[in-house]
């Protein structure tokens, strides 16, 4: 693949006054990656000029794969090896995938996540979705011919804890430092508001290939307060493929019998609705085992055949107006993003509803990794001038299992991250000493019906009468809405804690055996890599800490200065050492040591904050 | 100032009930631009950990201080008058009634119009316990007296969140 350089002559990437930091979108359909170059937001091209990687990976005998174009255009001949929006199989196990025997490749199930099989064995979710995202990283260190310094990869709002991690897991597994998860409307939101200056209330719908979001937003001077946020993750362009497909194979009287006709029937109910968005009336000529027949489709019709679609979408977006407590009218501009939002029909109903034509200006395709580029310049710090702020929530109730199957809910949803909630629960019997917890997601009220995120146990509590313990169980969710769970007996202090890598998430030696074998095969570039990183995280913290003393440095007193200077020292001459591990605890060293440091400059920051405040009102 | 600070020192308001929802949004959104992780990404370690748990209590006092019916529990709480929901639920026969009237008319409640009808009633009956509040807590000082106010909103409220449920269920019928 040839070599883009595309810094200009004489600026040459200095990776300590600029760190490449892009934004991935990683689609049900299709996936971009973007990144902020002379201060505009934009897409990399692949090598042919297209920034659309289909989000579709083959996987051949011995190891063999195509992705992305290679991958769709074989999606015909060899659906069975094909794996096409696999993003609808993130973190879920068999049962909760809808309609499976549908699929043109066959799904089995496994202890955590479903996986595929294929001739070239098993695949997790995890493991395709890597390569997806492991192509769109090699573009970008292609186009600036560095390396990555991070990233920041979107996923659908309405996304639960098990399909974030398993979505962090992918970004690992392909070589990826993640900055932030952040939400798709969220980034939509930032793409548009800076682009429009935009002020205000702003709902976003976002209808991709395979799920829904909307979201509301409240916009204000760089700030991106997300209000309240809901969809459905099972809903998106693909079922609206499958029941037009399902109305061509009735009105043409055949049968899909074989793999290869689903993914034709499929390819084709696409094609006729991406038709459709432009001409009233389409032709289809459907070539199936079972016959051919040219059919003829409009409009009206398939508008009328996938209205109960439609209206489940508009349903969420009535339910996350109640939950934000406004009414249509208090709602200034709708951003319509997802390709799906092509669709005549979608662009009427939400113009209708709220009353207002919905903005569709910037490319829906590219909007989500415009955004994510503009995050991630901004966390990369590349930017530090930058007053973009996000502030957003966690879609879904998170709660404990209690008794009777029901589900005690410890943060609701729409809860600002990052957030920490406790509840305090009790032993039900005599001299109980262990207590085991359920952490269950989502909205009803039986365990059955919330999703399973993860169980664990506190043990070692000591003997008492029931009732006795008082055990604290507290959620942290990070600011990337991924949560972990403790509980701690608050008499004699036992603990217990679980960082939620879902039942449906992958252990950290599986991430680093799936990494050995996958990605950097040989043992000496993993080694070589390790040591490059340790010394980008030195360096990193060489840096922070030097910036943080010249601007704060007054509040240490010399026997505090001495010993951050000597820990700075140390790590100077320990990071020309060939050991990776003996970096990494000197910079850990040095980070441990800055920690009450960082503390006495946070007050100062919020006491500035405040005083500011505090005078400009007087 | 530190992270031990009450809710009402950390966003430098008056501790009192009575607050300007924009002034209670503005501070959370200042502090928020000084405290968020995302704002210490390219600072190594010690700072992100530093500036999660400041986030955090921002977040934990920002739920706090917007919502009244917390605001005026937190406050009694302040002042030596725990609310102790769990423990204590006793109520005046008058107030159970008036639950109880508010149930029946739930469960008869067929259409959008009748939901609309009860929600207003309980919005009427909210916004009076409020002021009620806001008179026993900044002139009376007599928290004691406010916290039967507060446990009588805890209840409206759990019954707003099922008529709420309600309107969800109706909803996704018509959808």
């Amino acid at each position: 693949m040839a070599l883009l350089q595309i810094s200009e002559p004489g600026q040459a990437p200095d990776p300590h006054q600029r760190r490449i930091a892009v934004g991935i979108d990683l689609g049900t359909t299709h996936s971009l990656v973007a990144a902020v170059r002379n201060g505009v937001a934009e897409c990399l091209p692949d090598t042919e000029g297209r920034v659309i990687l289909p989000s579709v990976v083959r996987y051949l005998p011995q190891g063999g794969r195509q992705i992305g174009h290679e991958a769709l255009a074989q999606q015909i001949n060899d659906p069975g090896n094909t794996i096409a929006s696999v993003k609808r199989l993130m973190g879920r196990g068999l049962a909760d995938v809808s309609q499976p025997g549908k699929l043109p490749y066959a799904l089995v199930d496994a202890p955590g996540m479903v996986r595929v099989r294929t001739i070239d064995g098993e695949k997790t979710p995890v493991e395709v979705s890597a390569e997806i995202l492991a192509t769109l990283r090699y573009r970008a260190e292609d186009t600036f011919n560095d390396d990555l310094y991070g990233a920041v990869i979107t996923v659908p709002a309405y996304f639960d804890d098990a399909q974030r991690q398993a979505t962090k897991d992918a970004a690992q597994l392909a070589g990826l430092n993640v900055l932030r998860l952040i939400n798709e409307p969220t980034a939509a939101a930032i793409a548009y508001g800076l682009d429009n200056a935009s002020e205000g209330i702003y709902a976003v719908y976002d209808l991709g290939g395979g799920t829904f979001d909307i979201s509301i937003l409240r916009l204000s001077k760089g700030v991106f307060e997300v209000i309240a946020t809901g969809g459905d993750s099972a809903l998106g362009g693909d079922d609206y493929d499958r029941a037009l497909a399902e109305w061509m194979l009735t009105e043409a009287g055949l049968t899909a019998d074989t793999p290869e006709d689903q993914a034709r029937i499929m390819a084709e109910a696409r094609e006729a609705k991406e038709a459709l968005s432009i001409e009233e009336i389409v032709t289809a000529e459907l070539e199936l085992s079972s016959g051919a027949v040219d059919l003829s489709l409009n409009r009206d019709q398939f508008e009328a055949w996938t209205a109960t679609l439609t209206v489940r979408t508009m349903t969420a977006v009535r339910k996350v107006l109640r939950d934000a407590r406004l009414t249509v009218d208090e709602v200034q501009g709708v951003v319509m993003v997802g390709g799906s939002t092509r669709m005549p029909v979608i662009r009427r109903t939400v113009g209708e509803f709220f009353g207002r034509a919905p903005l569709t200006n910037l490319n829906p395709d590219e909007v989500v990794a415009l955004g994510a580029a503009i995050q991630a310049n901004q966390l990369a710090g590349n930017n530090p001038s930058g007053d973009l702020l996000l502030l957003d929530v966690i879609p879904l109730s998170l709660g404990i299992e209690t008794m009777g199957g029901l589900v005690e809910r410890i943060v609701p949803r729409n809860q600002t991250i990052p957030t920490a909630m406790a509840q305090d629960f009790t032993t039900y019997k005599d001299g109980q000493t262990a207590l085991a917890l359920h952490v269950v997601q989502g909205e009803r009220d039986l365990v059955a019906d919330c999703r399973s995120l993860a169980r664990f146990e506190l043990r070692g509590i000591p003997p008492m009468a029931a009732g006795a313990a008082r055990i604290r169980v507290t959620f942290t969710i990070d600011a990337d809405g991924l949560l972990q769970v403790g509980a701690r007996e608050q008499g004699s202090g036992v603990e217990a804690s679980i960082t939620v890598k879902p039942s449906y998430g992958l252990g950290d030696e599986q991430i680093a055996r799936m990494l050995q074998e996958s990605f950097s095969t040989a043992q000496e570039d993993m080694r070589a890599r390790a040591l490059v990183e340790a010394r980008v995280e030195a360096d990193r913290m060489l840096m922070a800490t030097r910036t943080a003393l010249a601007a704060d440095g007054d509040l240490l007193s010399t026997e505090e200065r001495n010993a951050l200077d000597g820990l700075m020292a140390a790590l100077e001459t320990i990071r020309t050492q060939d050991e990776a591990a003996v970096i990494d605890a000197a910079t850990e060293a040095l980070a441990k040591g800055t920690e009450a440091f960082a503390a006495m400059r946070m007050n100062r920051g919020i006491q500035q904050a405040l005083a500011g405040k505090n005078i400009a009102a007087v | 100032m530190n992270l031990q600070s009450d809710d009402f020192e950390l966003f430098g308001l008056p501790q009192q009930f009575t607050q300007d929802r924009a002034a209670i949004d503005a501070r959370w959104k200042d502090l928020q631009r000084e405290a968020h992780p995302d704002k210490f990404a390219a600072q190594g370690a010690a700072a992100q950990r530093v500036a999660m748990q400041w986030s955090v209590r921002i977040n934990e006092a920002y739920q706090r201080l917007k919502d009244p019916l917390r605001r005026a529990a937190y406050l009694c709480e302040l002042h030596g008058a725990p609310v102790n929901a769990e423990n204590n639920t006793a109520m005046p026969a008058e107030f159970l009634m008036q639950q109880m009237e508010w149930r029946e008319a739930l469960d008869d409640a067929q259409d959008i119009p009748a939901l609309d009808t009860l929600n207003d009633e309980v919005g009427r009956s909210r916004k009076g316990l409020l002021q009620r509040c806001e008179l026993l807590l900044d002139q009376a000082k007599d928290y004691t007296g406010a916290v039967a106010q507060v446990r009588a909103l805890m209840f409206i409220e759990r019954f707003a969140r099922d008529i709420e449920a309600r309107y969800d269920k109706m909803e996704s019928r018509l959808g």
